[in-house]
């Protein structure tokens, strides 16, 4: 027997199932601590994007809980539109089978693949079925299913399969039981918290072990489902056009205006012209070497960029501020989002944010959130291109410090969205190096870091005023009490004279000869709206102005005045009694009052 | 006025500056004050008194800043240090004022100029001068010599001196506060001012005083207050004429114009300290010229000086302007003491006595 017939013995196909048995860290679950954090990820954009399609809020609940030492059972359940039962066996127990691979538009997950991984890998660790359950409405009962993969088909194996009760009128549930540890605990609810950022319409509920955790919503805006659009000659290769040929027999003018985006009737002709072909020939008939022409002119052929604003769904500058603002505590905030562009025929658009102060810490690396799709991105950071233009950035411009990344108090947030984002591998961690998404990026964070320029130096300005203004009250006293000493008398309240200086509201009460006047300053620099409340035995009935309400308790009146005072102006109440009691100022940050009672 | 009545009145004004900033401390408002600007471009000719005092400009003071707030507590410190030795009939040095604020800790002196500084503002603050406050200069008065009579408060009580008969080879040692001084009686005929001590020196050697009757005042260089305060009570009790003799370079004319037209750091006193009649005997520029004085080139800082004196509102007048342009031609100085070489005697037998019938003066 011959050398080759004895390899050719050991020769045979290998199954997609079987291949990712032995690959498992190119799904993303090299480790058991990661495969918490993949099955997840894989659930929650699942359940995110049937929520988008089906045009509803997403409310998705997530339960982690430890069934033995080194095991744990991971339960997610949505708000979706739901499976039909006939489907639930391939969604779940098929890899490489999905909705959204042939599709072109923005979406989260792609080929299918990511979910049924997080099943096998199940099987794997612990042989114990994955249940799901799933309802697509009030009509119908909800499917219950117990699923595994058989490696050697990669076909789903259906292990029971009944009807049941569920509180729920439409969605998903889906329970899966691994061999794992909650080492990167911190880090999935990172994941998570980072997802509410980017998809500030979607409540996301969290129970690990005994903790509960709400990411809330902010907005009850649904987000449009991005349309699939037909691809675009620019980004189409020689092996898709024979694909797309194969399937369609018409006049190869019908089928160029027919298959793909932006050609229109004239773009056609020219192509056809290009590719020196008859414009009425049968697209099904075209010899290997006519397709090659084809390719060739279609690539040569000046098209427009593929329509961005239908199959692409920006989150917006506006709910971005918001998402950062619900789940970090910032001083500054601003958004940007970028106007579509493409890369190979591809459509594209960067979003980006960038945050300052507030919690962040304020040393070391900036706090970087990545985004593709709205999906975070939380492996890999150095190898993507989105941390490269961050890197490529000189920060110091605009005032932040930056070895290799920028430093110190400083969160950035970039987004890509795409019809199909350009990932390095299929766990889809990091973005590839495309030149034309890098320029976006790095536009969007210079835009940003323009206007984080000028927020850092007001804030300065206002920190010097502030220091000039400590620096003076820290020597007043010393003044005040010398000054006493000198012209013999007991040294005055300097309060006032801080208020002014520390620029707040300074609230007086002064009693003389049986007339009461209440007077407040407003040295802010802004207009205040507050509500003065003076407590004490005058009923004051002569007030000047007249307090909005006044009420009796016993012997005690409580006046009260709804005031807005301009900066730099004052208010002054005069009635005739004997004073004492006490005043208070409400709708103000105490921190920005100061109440003096001049009564003797 | 009495010793009692001026430490009265002082110790009135003191405490007004506190009054005023308790009272604006009571009523919520930033303590502050007021003070002239005191720089060469805020200081006017007074036609009244014929002196050069603070213009009109003024700038505030307000504890709103720290710097400000920081100025009006070591003021306050001083206050209360002068009030208290006033009232303990005590005294102190500029000098002593400066060590005492060492105790005082944000409100301590960080050098000697920034407490005289602030004496100055006390003076025109109250209108009064500085040794009503019990506060004497570090620097002795100059020296007179010459037929003058006069009465000295001392300590051991009141001495009558005749600063020709009563003194030693180097005259009477004016005191530092002059108010101490009243003067009985003379026989002179003009008062001349000397710069440097040698050509005093040489004028008492060679008789000069008796010979012309003259009170001779030695200067000591930039002139003390004491020094321009006598000049100006001499000139004012008596109605001698004051005559000034210097160097011939730029320095030594504005020791002149402190004489004459008052102090930029003391215009607020002016009044007191200057004597507005007072003449420029020389060296002049074209003493220069027409004695053929031995002499040295101007350095680049006697230039700018000079051209610094062009602009200055005190040397505006066609007299200083012709002399001024005249010494920048020739590019030249000299020394009042230079006349040496044409014999010891040429400055009092020829120079002076051409020099001063030429102004009248005898």
């Amino acid at each position: 027997m011959s050398l080759a017939d004895e390899l050719a013995k050991q020769q045979r196909s290998i199954s997609v199932a079987e291949f990712f048995e032995r690959n498992k860290h190119l799904l993303g679950f090299d480790s058991p601590t990661r495969g918490v954090i993949t099955t997840v990820k894989e659930a929650v954009d699942n359940a995110l994007d049937a929520c988008e399609e089906a045009g509803v809020l997403p409310d998705i609940y997530i339960g982690i809980r430890r069934q033995t030492a080194d095991s744990f059972r991971i339960i997610v359940e949505d708000n979706g539109p739901g499976i039909v039962p006939r489907q639930i066996p391939f969604v779940f127990g098929k890899l490489l089978y999905g909705s959204r691979f042939h599709q072109i538009r923005q979406s989260r997950g792609q080929q299918g693949i990511g979910i049924s991984a997080a099943v096998l890998y199940a099987q794997l660790t612990t042989g114990v079925p994955t249940l799901i359950i799933s309802r697509t409405g009030a009509d119908t009962r909800a499917r219950r299913l117990e699923i595994l993969i058989d490696i050697e088909s990669n076909e789903p194996r259906i292990v029971s399969d009944e009807e049941m009760e569920w509180d729920r009128t439409h969605g998903t549930r889906i329970q899966i039981e691994f061999k794992s540890s909650l080492a990167s605990k911190k880090r999935l609810i990172e994941y998570l918290k980072y997802s509410s950022v980017v998809n500030p319409h979607a409540r996301i509920r969290l129970e690990l072990d005994d903790e509960t955790q709400l990411f809330d919503r902010v907005s009850d805006e649904v987000i449009a489902c991005p349309k699939p659009i037909k691809p675009h000659p620019h980004g189409t290769e020689i092996g898709q056009l024979r694909r797309m040929l194969s399937h369609n027999s018409s006049p190869l003018q019908e089928f160029l205006t027919g298959s793909f985006s932006r050609v229109g009737k004239k773009t056609a002709e020219e192509v056809c012209r290009k590719a020196s072909l008859d414009c009425t020939k049968d697209s099904a008939s075209l010899s290997p070497d006519e397709q090659k022409r084809l390719i060739e002119a279609l690539q040569a052929t000046k098209i427009p960029p593929p329509p961005v604003a239908v199959c692409l769904s920006p989150i917006g500058e506006e709910l971005i501020t918001r998402g950062i603002e619900k789940e970090f505590e910032l001083d500054f905030i601003r958004a940007r989002t970028r106007p579509g562009s493409v890369y190979s025929g591809q459509p594209f658009l960067v979003e980006a944010a960038i945050g300052y102060g507030g919690k962040l810490p304020p040393e070391g690396n900036a706090t970087i959130l990545r985004f593709a799709n709205r999906v975070p991105l939380m492996y890999q950071q150095g190898a993507c291109a989105i941390t490269q233009s961050i890197a490529g950035i000189n920060w110091k411009t605009y005032g932040i410090s930056q070895s290799g990344l920028p430093t110190g108090p400083l969160l950035v947030l970039v987004h890509v969205a795409s019809t199909s984002v350009p990932f390095t591998s299929e766990s889809k961690d990091a973005i590839a190096s495309i030149p034309e998404i890098e320029k976006e990026i790095v536009l969007a964070l210079q835009e940003l870091g323009r206007d984080l320029k000028l927020y850092l130096s007001r804030r300065d300005r206002n920190r010097l005023q502030e220091d000039r203004a400590r620096a003076v009250c820290a020597i007043l006293p010393d003044l005040a009490e010398k000054v006493a000493e000198i012209v013999e008398e007991t040294p005055p309240d300097i309060s006032p004279i801080e208020g002014r200086i520390m620029r707040k509201l300074v609230a007086r009460k002064r009693t003389r000869k049986g007339s009461v006047s209440l007077e407040i300053s407003n040295y802010t620099q802004n207009r205040v709206d507050v509500a003065l409340y003076d407590l004490s035995g005058d009923e004051a009935s002569d007030a000047v102005p007249a307090p909005d309400f006044t009420t009796r308790m016993e012997d005690e009146f409580t006046k009260v005045w709804k005031i807005s005072i301009d900066p730099t102006h004052s208010w002054v109440a005069r009635y005739s009694g004997q004073g004492g009691g006490a005043i208070e100022l409400r709708g103000m940050d105490p921190r920005d009052v100061v109440v003096v009672d001049l009564d003797e | 006025m009495s010793k009692k009545e001026t430490d009265h009145e002082a110790t009135r004004k003191l405490v007004g500056i506190a009054r005023a900033w308790y009272d604006q401390m009571v009523t919520g408002l930033v303590p502050s004050i007021s003070l002239p600007t005191r720089t060469k471009q805020n200081i006017a000719y007074d036609d009244e008194s014929e002196v050069w005092k603070y213009g009109d400009k003024e700038s505030i003071r307000s504890a709103g800043s720290a710097k400000s707030a920081l100025h009006l507590l070591k003021m306050s410190f001083v206050i209360w240090f002068l009030k208290k030795q006033i009232a303990e009939n005590r005294s102190s040095t500029l000098r002593e004022l400066y060590y005492i604020s060492e105790g005082w800790k944000k409100a301590k002196f960080q050098a000697q100029d920034e407490s005289n500084f602030l004496i100055e503002d006390l003076e025109i603050l109250t209108d009064m001068q500085r040794e009503a406050f019990h506060l004497r200069p570090e620097e002795d008065g100059a020296t007179i010599f010459g037929p003058l009579k006069l009465r000295e408060a001392t300590r051991r009580g009141s001495r009558d001196i005749h600063c020709q008969d009563d003194v030693g080879e180097a005259g009477y040692q004016i005191p530092t506060n002059v108010e101490n001084i009243e003067f009985l009686s003379h026989d002179a005929r003009f008062v001349i001012a000397i710069e440097t001590g040698g050509m005093y020196a040489r004028l008492i050697e060679n008789g000069f005083d008796s010979q012309h009757s003259a009170i001779l005042v030695h200067l000591k260089g930039q002139p003390a207050r004491s020094t321009r305060r006598i000049l100006n009570r001499i000139n004012d009790q008596f109605g001698l004429p004051v005559v000034v003799f210097t160097d011939g370079d730029p320095w030594s004319y504005r020791i002149y114009a402190s004489v004459a037209y008052g102090a930029i750091k003391s215009a607020h006193i002016s009044e007191l300290l200057a004597t507005p009649k007072a003449q420029f005997v020389g060296v002049q520029p074209s003493d220069i010229r027409d004695y053929n004085l031995p002499s040295d080139k101007l350095t680049e800082k006697d230039v700018a000086a000079l051209r610094s004196e062009l602009t200055d509102p005190r040397f505006c007048s066609p007299y200083w302007k012709e002399q001024i342009e005249l010494q920048l031609a020739l590019n030249l100085k000299s020394e009042q003491q230079a006349f040496a070489a044409r014999g010891l005697d040429f400055v009092t037998r020829e120079y002076l006595p051409a020099r001063l019938s030429a102004m009248g003066i005898i």
